[in-house]
C-alpha cells in the first residue's frame, strides 16, 4: 500500500515548490509590482513543470485533461489517488 | 473551468486508527466555517466583485478546494480501518448508521451543510469582511481541533491549515484597502 520512498521524497519536493507557488500567487494578487517575487514565481514555475516531468516519467500522470501525456494502457485511473498515499 | 492535480497541497499523516479525531474534523469538512463553505463562498462572490480581486477569490477559493481534499483524507485514514463497535465507541454511531464510513458534509455535531453558511450581499466590502471573518473563524477551529488531538502527525497537517487561514485573512485585508483606495480615487477625480 505505502508507495516506494522515492516516491514520497520526489512527491514532498513538488509539494514543496508548488506550495511556494500558491503563496506567491495570493501574494502578487495584492502586490501585482513587486518584481522580484515575479521573477521567483516565475523560476518556481519552471521548476515545477520539470519536477511534475519527472514524477511522471516514473510514478504515471499527475495533471488532468492532457497535462500529463498518458502510456499505454491508460494509466491516469491507475492508484494510489493522494489520499491512499 | 477547473483541473485535478493528482497530489495532495500538503502530506497527510496520521499515527494511528482514531475515529474520535475524525468525528471532529468533519467540522472542518461540511460545517459552518468549514472548507467546503470558504470554497463555495469565495467561488460565488467573485461574479459580482470589482475586477482588481477577482483573482484573489478565484485563487483563495480554488486553495481552499484542496484543504477540503486534505480534510477528507485525514479522514479517510483515520477512520479507514475502524471497526463498526469502534466508531460507535467514537461517537460515530449515528454516522455509521446512514453512510457507513461515507464521508458527507455535515458538522462535528452531524449537522448537514447548508447555502445558509454563506453569504453574498453583492457590496464588495461587506462580502470582504465575511470573507476574513470566515478566516479567522476556520483559524480558530483548527486551534480548537489541535488542542483535543494528541496525534503529532494529524497535528503537523492541521497547523498547515490554521496558517493557510491566517495568510488568507491577511490577503483579504489587504484587499479591502485595495477596494478602499479605488473607491477613493473615483471620489476625487
Ligand atoms: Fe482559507
Amino acid at each position: 500500500m505505502n508507495p516506494p520512498r522515492e516516491q514520497t521524497e520526489l512527491m514532498e519536493k513538488i509539494q514543496q515548490v508548488d506550495f511556494a507557488l500558491v503563496e506567491l500567487t495570493l501574494y502578487l494578487d495584492t502586490h501585482p509590482q513587486d518584481y522580484r517575487a515575479i521573477q521567483q514565481f516565475n523560476q518556481l514555475a519552471t521548476e515545477s513543470r520539470q519536477l511534475k516531468s519527472q514524477y511522471e516519467q516514473q510514478f504515471g500522470p499527475l495533471r488532468q485533461f492532457g497535462g500529463s501525456y498518458s502510456a499505454y494502457p491508460w494509466n491516469w485511473n491507475d492508484s494510489p489517488w493522494p489520499w491512499q498515499m | 473551468m477547473w483541473t485535478y492535480e493528482k497530489k495532495l497541497q500538503y502530506p497527510v499523516k496520521v499515527s494511528e486508527c482514531n475515529p474520535r479525531l475524525a468525528r471532529f474534523l468533519i467540522e472542518q469538512y461540511g460545517g459552518a466555517d468549514g472548507e467546503l463553505s470558504a470554497a463555495l463562498r469565495y467561488l460565488n462572490q467573485r461574479y459580482s466583485i470589482p475586477d482588481k480581486v477577482i483573482g484573489l477569490l478565484t485563487d483563495i477559493g480554488t486553495e481552499e478546494f484542496a484543504h477540503l481534499e486534505m480534510i477528507a483524507a485525514m479522514v479517510y485514514k483515520l477512520t479507514k480501518d475502524a471497526t463498526p463497535d469502534q466508531l460507535k465507541e467514537a461517537g460515530l454511531g449515528p454516522h455509521y448508521a446512514n453512510h457507513d464510513k461515507a464521508l458527507f458534509y455535515h458538522d462535528a455535531a452531524g449537522n448537514p451543510w447548508t447555502a445558509t453558511y454563506i453569504q453574498a450581499k453583492g457590496d464588495p466590502i461587506a462580502d470582504l469582511y465575511e470573507d476574513i471573518a470566515a478566516e479567522e473563524k476556520a483559524r480558530a477551529t483548527y486551534q480548537w481541533i489541535i488542542n483535543m488531538s494528541d496525534d503529532p502527525c494529524l497535528n503537523d497537517s492541521l497547523k498547515f491549515l490554521r496558517e493557510r487561514e491566517i495568510v488568507h485573512s491577511q490577503r483579504f485585508r489587504e484587499a479591502v484597502e485595495i477596494l478602499k483606495q479605488e473607491r477613493d480615487k473615483k471620489q476625487y477625480f
